[in-house]
């Protein structure tokens, strides 16, 4: 089962906290005690999707480890705007490896502490590695199947902006279909970044039958609370998969971060689910279902589909690859709401 | 320190780095006017007690209230509630059913026995007032509660002026209209019965009051030039329903004919049908011209009452009336047609409106009449210093709330009059519009519906019509309100912003933005359900 939202307080729980709930019922981060393992002064981009969901998703990390948590970051953008020598906005143990190694450095630090645990030299510390879409799904891919393949403990945390946004908007094997990077540029007879094969990880994962794999958006909390602590409460290999808007990369306004990962689900754009050893397990629902438009016509890097003439042909295939997500998934429900 | 090998500084926070430097455009909170609460005429901050009720704290929810009308259980009866046309739920799904809400809590109070809160001082100053109505008894505890001894004058046996001799039983129940007026008597206001006011000026000076509030009401029924017969019987709508609360119910016989298209013309059919005569209602225009709420039209021909639209009574005879078909034209002005009809008729009744009997202001210098009812400056006084008047009588829509509402006002000008001074009403917020709000977060959740009594009995007695909410459903109702412009501690700024630069203060202290790192980016703006942030530019 998925997350199950609560009804009929007022704003149930699709507020980050509500007055009417109890405490156990309202988000980590509404909580005034909450890590803030992110905290401010980071240099990340006014609205950035990718600190929120950090913060998101370390902090519930935290939560559930009880404060007994190391974390290591592949290059990108996140360690970049978080650490830039001799300052740090990370309030947890926390490395910085390279940009391909990340899975492979957390799998070190697992079997670190499995060996000083059975010396008796330390407790239980958990470890969660991170890095964004180019690190993960890209340059650090090899060390992320070995360590599915080798399930080792630890829960792995992808932040999927769809580029490398950090060094310039550069394309990665995240970017989407038509989107317009540095390296993908609207010109010639397909604009933007072509309609290839794709490659999305979590369904690779599911493929490892690791035992979690689960994908969230910054626009639902209570969600990606309820995936990172279940995904806490287990042992070996896991992976959580977040997609977290990028104002400068997708050309929007700042203040539209959260509603775009709202669309990009409500447009069965992105799927959110969970599977554990390869079978889906629980989907979110689409509650207020919305044509692909109202989520492409926000963002610069889909421009080139609309002004005077309209890429009809464009619009239709990426609603057709929504309504793929919506089959494939069962995210329409009658009684969803 | 000792570092390690081509390690040259101390580890350092990020906190160093000040990054509201960045920002063009601030979050600033603020409290926008909800709807409901521009739109009540009584003036009830009606998301703040909704606030209350929320969370199922009935008595806060009920003092909260009635610090700005003192009748919730008769409000939540007879109010027109036009706060919840107003209500942007109605944009989502159904408005809040504030009026239900507030019935409920009215009824819990009773229940309960919460009593109004006593003034903590006294001023010395006697202030009179003149009808013990929704206006009158509005005002004397408005007065009371800052201090004032408060003589009020009725006229009739007893309390509550049109409420008790204008509204029938089946939509306003005696015992609660008795208890509501009492709580305020019991706050030490001394209401003097069957005393008529004949003489305003000397009513004042012999009993040297300081002020005086006059709302007397419109009690005398208009009549038509209807030629009759002379065993014709015309009476008219308002006597009709005074002499319903005496010990000689009127005699009406079985075809009763009830003259207008107002809400009192509703009221006396319906009072008609449940006497056992057969009520049909002569309206000169169409349903959708009638001035009566549509609502009770809709109830009234539930129970079996006739309409004849497009019609005028030329001439009424012992036992029959003449009709004259009429039509509207262009403008939608009803012209004779020079068709006439005969009807049975036992008796007529005239529900044209009503006049105000201004007796009691003969020879008051200063005072200006237009129209019948007096003419009041925006402070409610006449023309005449430190006498004030409200209610049916001044010149507004006639209703109990409008009533109520000059009540409250009167008071407060009353109040700074007799300190020399004047009342100046706090600047009101801007609207929260409900393209303020985010309504993504709002639970999906349809209108309670009250319970309606069955047709049978309420052809047939005098019980009330509408039932109240429950406790669970009175709750779940209350839930339903979106706190328009008005936080409400969801935690959503708190949570979303990217830059943690959002404090949280703490259950019923909200939220403060800590400037030195928010980046301006207007996320929690966003996404505050309520609309309750606004971005406001950086001088630069």
């Amino acid at each position: 089962m998925s997350f199950q939202p609560l009804h009929f307080y007022q704003t149930g729980t699709f507020t980050v906290g509500n007055r009417l709930l109890s405490d156990k019922d309202r988000t980590v981060q509404a909580d005034i005690g909450r890590t803030n393992s992110l905290n401010s002064g980071h240099r990340a981009c006014q609205g950035c999707g990718e600190a929120l969901g950090a913060r998101f998703a370390i902090d519930a990390a935290m939560n559930a480890a009880r404060g007994r948590l190391i974390a290591a970051n592949a290059t990108g953008c996140l360690e970049v705007f978080s650490t830039p020598y001799p300052e740090t906005s990370w309030q947890i143990p926390w490395i910085h490896s390279l940009f391909g190694n990340t899975a492979a450095v957390a799998t070190g630090i697992a079997a670190a502490i499995k060996v000083k645990r059975q010396k008796g030299e330390m407790g239980d510390v958990r470890v969660v590695a991170q890095g964004g879409d180019g690190g993960t799904t890209d340059i650090g891919f090899g060390c992320l199947s070995g360590m599915f393949e080798r399930n080792d403990d630890v829960l792995y945390i992808c932040y999927d902006n769809g580029g490398y946004m950090n060094t310039g908007v550069q394309r990665s094997s995240a970017t989407p279909p038509a989107a317009r990077t540095a390296t993908t540029m609207p010109v010639g007879p397909e604009p933007g970044n072509a309609f290839g094969q794709g490659k999305f990880v979590p369904a690779i994962a599911m493929a490892h039958e690791i035992p979690y794999v689960a994908t969230a958006t910054v626009a639902g909390l209570h969600d990606l609370e309820y995936k990172v602590t279940k995904a806490m409460g287990m042992r070996g290999a896991r992976y959580i998969h977040i997609l977290v808007p990028c104002p400068l990369g997708w050309g929007a306004a700042s203040q539209d971060t959260i509603k775009l990962a709202r669309l990009a689900k409500e447009t069965g754009v992105f799927p959110v689910f969970e599977a554990e050893h390869g079978e889906v397990t629980g989907v979110l629902k689409i509650r207020r279902q919305q044509p692909v438009e109202e989520y492409l016509k926000l963002q610069k890097r889909y421009a080139h589909l609309f002004g005077k003439k309209p890429a009809v042909e464009t619009i239709a295939r990426l609603q057709a690859a929504a309504d793929k997500n919506i089959r494939k998934y069962g995210l329409l429900d009658q009684e969803a709401n | 320190m000792e570092k390690p090998f081509a390690i040259t500084l101390d580890p350092g926070s990020s906190l160093a780095n000040r990054t509201g430097s960045w920002r063009t455009s601030r979050p600033v909170y603020v409290d926008r006017l909800p709807p409901c609460n521009k739109q009540c005429p009584a003036g009830e901050d009606i998301q703040g007690w909704l606030f209350h009720a929320e969370s199922g704290d009935y008595e806060s929810a009920w003092r909260h209230l009635t610090r700005d009308n003192p009748f919730p259980a008769i409000m939540g009866r007879v109010c027109y509630h036009t706060c919840e046309s107003a209500c942007n739920r109605g944009q989502l799904d159904e408005p809040v059913g504030i009026n239900s809400v507030e019935r409920f809590l009215g009824d819990e109070a009773l229940k309960r026995g919460w009593k109004l809160t006593a003034p903590s001082s006294e001023t010395g100053k006697h202030i009179l007032v003149v009808g013990a109505g929704p206006s009158g008894m509005s005002a004397a505890y408005h007065l009371r509660r800052l201090g004032h001894r408060v003589t009020v004058h009725e006229a009739g046996p007893l309390l509550g002026g049109m409420m008790r001799f204008g509204i029938p039983k089946y939509r306003l129940p005696r015992d609660v209209l008795e208890a509501e007026m009492q709580r305020v008597v019991d706050l030490g206001v001394d209401v003097q019965l069957n005393s008529k006011v004949e003489n305003i000026l000397d009513t004042m000076q012999a009993g040297r009051f300081d002020a005086a509030f006059l709302a007397v009401g419109a009690h005398i029924g208009k009549r038509a030039m209807i030629p009759a017969g002379d065993a014709a019987k015309i009476i008219d709508a308002i006597s009709l329903l005074r002499s319903m609360e005496g010990e000689d119910k009127p005699l009406l016989g079985r075809r009763v004919v009830v003259y207008g298209g107002g809400n009192t013309a509703i009221d006396v059919a319906r009072t008609a049908k449940r006497m056992g005569a057969e009520p049909l209602i002569v309206y000169r225009r169409t349903r959708e011209k009638m001035p009566a709420h549509d609502f009770e039209v809709e109830e009234a021909l539930q129970e079996g009452v006739m309409v004849k639209w497009l019609s005028t009574i030329k001439q009424a005879g012992d036992s029959s009336l003449t009709i004259e078909k009429m039509a509207l034209d262009s403008k939608g002005f009803p012209q004779p047609t020079g068709e006439f009809e005969t009807i049975e008729a036992d008796s007529l009744v005239l529900a044209l409106g009503q006049d105000v009997d201004l007796g009691l202001l003969e020879g008051v210098p200063g005072l200006e009449v237009s129209d019948g009812v007096v003419k009041v400056g925006a402070n409610m006084m006449t023309g005449h210093p430190g006498i004030f008047a409200g209610g049916d009588m001044v010149p507004a829509e006639r209703n109990v709330t409008v009533a109520i509402g000059h009540g409250k006002a009167a008071a407060k000008h009353i109040d700074a009059w007799l300190r020399g001074d004047q009342y100046v009403a706090p600047a009101k917020h801007e609207v929260a519009a409900f393209e303020r709000l985010n309504t993504w977060y709002y639970t999906d959740a349809p209108k309670t519906v009250r319970p309606m009594l069955d047709i049978i009995r309420r052809q047939s007695t005098f019980d009330e019509v509408q039932g109240g909410l429950d406790e669970n459903n009175a709750l779940f109702e209350a839930r339903r309100c979106l706190s328009c412009g008005n936080c409400f501690e969801c935690d959503n700024c708190y949570g979303v912003c990217p830059d943690n630069a959002v404090i949280k203060l703490g259950p019923g202290k909200r939220f403060q933005f800590n400037y030195d790192y928010c980046k301006g980016c207007g996320v929690c703006v966003a996404e505050c359900p309520c609309g309750a942030i606004r971005m406001e530019a950086e001088e630069i």
